[in-house]
Formats: structure tokens, sequence, C-alpha cells
């Protein structure tokens, strides 16, 4: 479903600053398979999705989606197969639009966007119903603008509106970071269900090696731009959080300060 | 005042609610503050003028200079999204381009229509009310279709794209809007409705002058800004009736201080008083003491802050 190809990324080339963020990193992730993402600052995990989702152009290597090769493709060709929830709970929605404005916008992601009216028929029904199933009962809040929630239930609606519209793969950038502890617990749940619901294809990026194991069916630990260690199955299964920097330990031959990850 | 010099005003707030409405869609809407105005608004005087003396039919001439003001529009934007130009600098670029552009429409500083027939030729005449009515109720006719346009077409998908793009770009964008294109066809939209208003305030004043421009983006600024203070705009509806209300209310503010003799203000006192007015409406609201907090219910808006706090946030 996904592949990436010997992915550089440059920022700044050829000045002081230049950052090499991806150096010819390569991964695939076949169909329905639900990923997650750790490494220390620096590592390439934003950037990497950043690459997937066209914010961050490529220096070298290629990138399919769903055997298209979408190297070339602006953000918003893109949107059309990869949705996204940002880590900033603010991002991912319009304030100064209301929720059924925003939910509107997300239902036609990937479509024309003519000049019918933003929403026909039941819609505005199956949004309200789509709405109900968040549990914050955000059902009755349909011509709110979007800045009078919280931001808990913004990074809600925002999760919401990546699975309205048809789409190929799910990015996730560390969606649960910026929330309280209960209110990330709710998102997760959510995120959960949708994705086993519908077997998304999902790329989930995480500061949590905890949640990294825990969650999804691969963990895939990234280092100075490159896949460091990749496990998955039974291989998986056992593993703790103290096992996998061992194993990274073992395999780069060098050990990984405890204080570049989040352990719990 | 005169119930003429009163009906005057009005026939002239109504000309500058479509160039509020305009400054609405880049400033507010797009949040792109664009100076283009100051250009395309002559440049749609000096092409309906020029059209309609070399014999063009008045609507045709009219139709003409909107679309002549889209292209300026589309001008500024693409320095913008395709060449990285800053926005602000982008729009002046183009401001003063027009300068030159519109003398060579024109062939000269001013073109008069006096003896011309306009798209006002219908509505005057013998047998009809007279013209200082009959101009602002045609008017007013063109107004409200433009905002029943500009409403329906804010209120479709492409319009709804188009209030993502300019309140959150990169959300926009992650939801598959075309941003750039989005930001082009806005402003176009923006200046094809300032150019309108050029060519109606030419046909209206009987002629086009190179310097009619000056100042037109602060008076426009001022009508969004008044017009937010009289009422609430929590809605597109509502925030587009606020500019046409503004534009009134300011333009009678005007002929009302103009009128006053005791004052002492004059014709060509008219900018200053714009742009002390404008300058106290966008830092009142941000002043400290009693003032600023009454003042934050009058004219609680976001022009000054808005930039500073979108940039602090991204």
């Amino acid at each position: 479903m996904i592949s990436v190809q010997d992915v550089e990324v440059v920022f700044n080339p050829g000045t002081p600053l230049e950052n090499r963020a991806l150096r010819g990193l390569t991964l695939d992730i076949p169909q329905g398979q639900w990923v997650t993402v750790i490494g220390s600052n620096g590592a390439g995990k934003s950037t990497l999705l950043n690459a997937l989702s066209g914010a961050a152009p490529l220096h070298d290597g290629r990138i399919l989606i769903d055997h298209r090769d979408v190297t070339r493709w602006p953000i918003h060709k893109r949107a059309g197969l990869a949705a996204r929830v940002f880590q900033d709970p603010l991002a991912g929605t319009c304030e100064r639009l209301t929720v059924e404005e925003n939910m509107a916008l997300a239902l036609r992601r990937g479509g024309l966007r003519g000049l019918r009216r933003a929403l026909v028929g039941g819609e505005r029904e199956s949004l309200r119903d789509g709405l109900a199933r968040l549990g914050l009962g955000l059902e009755d809040r349909l011509d709110d603008r979007m800045g009078l929630l919280s931001g808990g239930q913004r990074q809600a609606v925002s999760l919401l509106m990546a699975t309205l519209a048809p789409m190929r793969i799910l990015l996730l950038d560390e969606h649960t970071a910026a929330l309280d502890p209960r209110t990330a617990e709710l998102i997760l749940r959510l995120t959960r269900d949708l994705v086993r619901e519908r077997s998304l294809t999902t790329l989930m990026v995480t500061h949590s090696m905890r949640q990294a194991l825990d969650l999804g069916d691969r963990t895939v630990m990234l280092h100075e731009g490159k896949v460091a260690l990749d496990i998955q199955g039974s291989e998986r299964e056992g593993m703790t959080v103290q096992g996998l920097l061992a194993e990274f330990a073992r395999q780069r031959g060098e050990d990984l300060d405890d204080d570049k990850l989040l352990l719990g | 005042m005169s119930l003429i010099a009163f009906l005057g005003a009005v026939e002239t707030g109504l000309i500058f609610g479509l160039v509020a409405l305009g400054v609405y869609l880049s400033f507010r809407i797009l949040d792109f503050p664009d100076l283009t105005v100051d250009g395309s608004f002559p440049l749609g005087g000096a092409v309906a003028a020029t059209a309609i003396v070399s014999g063009w039919d008045p609507f045709l001439a009219t139709g003409l200079a909107m679309v002549c003001g889209a292209g300026a529009g589309a001008v500024t934007a693409l320095l913008n999204t395709r060449l990285k130009i800053l926005h602000l600098l982008a729009s002046i670029l183009t401001m003063i381009a027009l300068y030159s552009i519109n003398l060579r429409i024109m062939g000269r500083p001013n073109v008069a229509l006096l003896m011309e027939p306009t798209v006002f030729s219908m509505v005057e005449g013998p047998g009809m009310p007279p013209r200082a009515w009959m101009i602002p109720a045609a008017l007013l006719v063109v107004v409200v279709v433009c905002l029943l346009v500009f409403n329906l077409f804010m209120a479709s998908r492409a319009g709804l794209a188009m209030r993502a793009t300019g309140a959150n770009p990169r959300m926009a964008g992650a939801q598959g809007v075309a941003t750039g294109s989005v930001i082009v066809l806005g402003m176009a939209m923006s200046n094809a409705l300032v150019a309108l208003a050029g060519a109606l305030f030419a046909q209206s004043q009987g002629g086009a002058d190179v310097t009619m421009g000056v100042g037109v983006i602060i008076i426009g600024l001022a009508s969004v800004i008044g017009g937010e203070a009289i009422m609430p705009t929590r809605t597109v509806v509502l925030a587009s009736i606020a500019c046409i209300l503004g534009a009134i209310l300011y333009r009678t503010a005007v002929a009302l201080a103009l009128n006053a003799d005791f004052i002492g203000l004059q014709a060509q006192d008219l900018n200053l008083i714009t742009a002390v007015l404008v300058g106290l409406a966008l830092v009142l609201p941000n002043s400290k003491g009693a003032f600023g907090r009454w003042s934050k219910g009058a004219f609680g808006r976001r022009i000054r802050t808005r930039g500073g706090a979108r940039g602090a946030k991204s």
C-alpha cells in the first residue's frame, strides 16, 4: 500500500543550516497494516509523515501509495489518498468555521469543489450521527464555531474528519501528544475503533515507546533518518520497552540515550 | 445636511460598499492584505470610461472593467503564490504598475463622460423621478445582486474551501484544497468587485481620473471595520451586509463632517480624517484602561492583532 524507497529529505541544502532529515529511508507497508513509528528527536518521524503527505519535498527517492507514484504530487492532490491528523489540535480544524462547515470540507477531501451547496440530502444527519459516536455531546453543536470547542474535542473531530472521505492511508502525527492524559486516552480509543473497524492502513508517529508497542501491528524505530529497528509478529508480542532499547543497542552497536525517548 | 447631500452620500456609500465587500473578501476571508485595490478601482473607471467613449455599450464596458479588475487581482495573487513575493509587497507592485497602465488605457490623466450614455442613462431623463433618487435606487439593486451572488458562493463547496484557505491554509491543504488556485480565484473576485465599483463611480461622477484610486483601500477598510462595529458579524452573511452598511455610514459621516462648517473641515482633509479614524479603530481595542475596555466591545476586531496571533500559533 505504502512504499517508501530510498527517500532523502534535506532541509536548507547548501547552507550552514543544512539538515539531512531522511537519509535513504526505505519502508514498505502492506494494505491494512497499522504501523507505529518511534524515534528520538530529529530521527525523522515527522519528516517521514510530511514526505508522505507532500509537505516535505523529496531530495531523492520515490514514494508509492496504492501503486501510484506520488513523488511529484502536491499536497492537495495527495490528500485524496492520504488523510492526516496533526499533533496540534488547533491545526487540523478551522476555528472560524462551524463544526458542520469543517466536516463538510473534510467530506469532499479529494473530490471536486464546485458551486453546489456544501451539504446536500441527508449528509447533515450522517455527520450528526458520526459526532454522536464520539460521546462528547458534539452532535448538538453543529452550528457552533470550531473555536468554541476545547483542544480535546477539536482533536476528536479532526480524527473523525480524517475518516469521513474515502482514503488509502491514515497519517497520525503524535496526535495525542498535546492532550491531557484522559483526553489522550479517549482519542486513542477512538483511533483504535476507527482504524480496526475499517482496516485502515495507518502510520502513527508517537513519542511513547509503551504506546508504540501496545497499539498497532508493527513498530518501526527511526534513527538518524533511517529505519533502525523494524519488528512485528511474534517478535513484537513479547517485546518490552527495555527489550526494545537493548535490541537497538545490539543492532546499532551503540547505546541509545534513554533520555531521548519517552519510556512511559 | 440637505437631502441631496444625504442622497449623494448614500450613492457613493453604496458604490464603496462594493469596494468594502471586495476588501472583506481579501482581508478577512483570505487574510491577504491587498493594496491592489488602489489600482484596480481607477482601472475599473478607466476601462469603463474609455470603452464608453469609444462607443461601447455601457453595460459591456462595465463588464469589461470587471474582467480587467479580476486580471489585476489574479496578477497580485500569482506574484504571491507562484513567485513567493510577500503578499503586501506583491499587491503594491501591481498597484504601482496599474498607475501606468491606467494612464495608457485612457491615453491621458482623465476621461470625461458628461455627454456619454452610462449604465444610469436608463433611469434618467424626462418622466423619471429625479436623478438624485434614481441613481441610489439603481445602485441598491446592483449591491443587493452582488451580495446575493457573494453569499451563495460563500455557502458553496468552493466558497467553503476559500474560507478555510484564508483561516487555516495548512488544514485546507490537508483536506485537498488547492490553496494557491483558491487564492488566485478569491483575489480575482475581490478586485472584480472593486473594479465594478470604480466603473460605476466613474459613470455616476461623470468621468474617470487616474488619481481616483488614492486611499480607496483605506476607505474600504474603514467600511469593513465600521460595519463590524455597528452590528454582529458572526456569519459571512451578516459580515457582508455589515460591509455595505459600514460604507454608507462612513460616507454619511464624512458628508456630515464636511457639511458642518463650525468644525472647519474641508474636502481636502478627507484622507487625513480617514487615516486617523482607521488608525484609532485599529489601536483602541488593544489599548489599556477603561476606554480600551469599552472600545473592545465596540470595535473588538482583529485586523491589528490577528497576523501576530496567528504567526505565534503556527
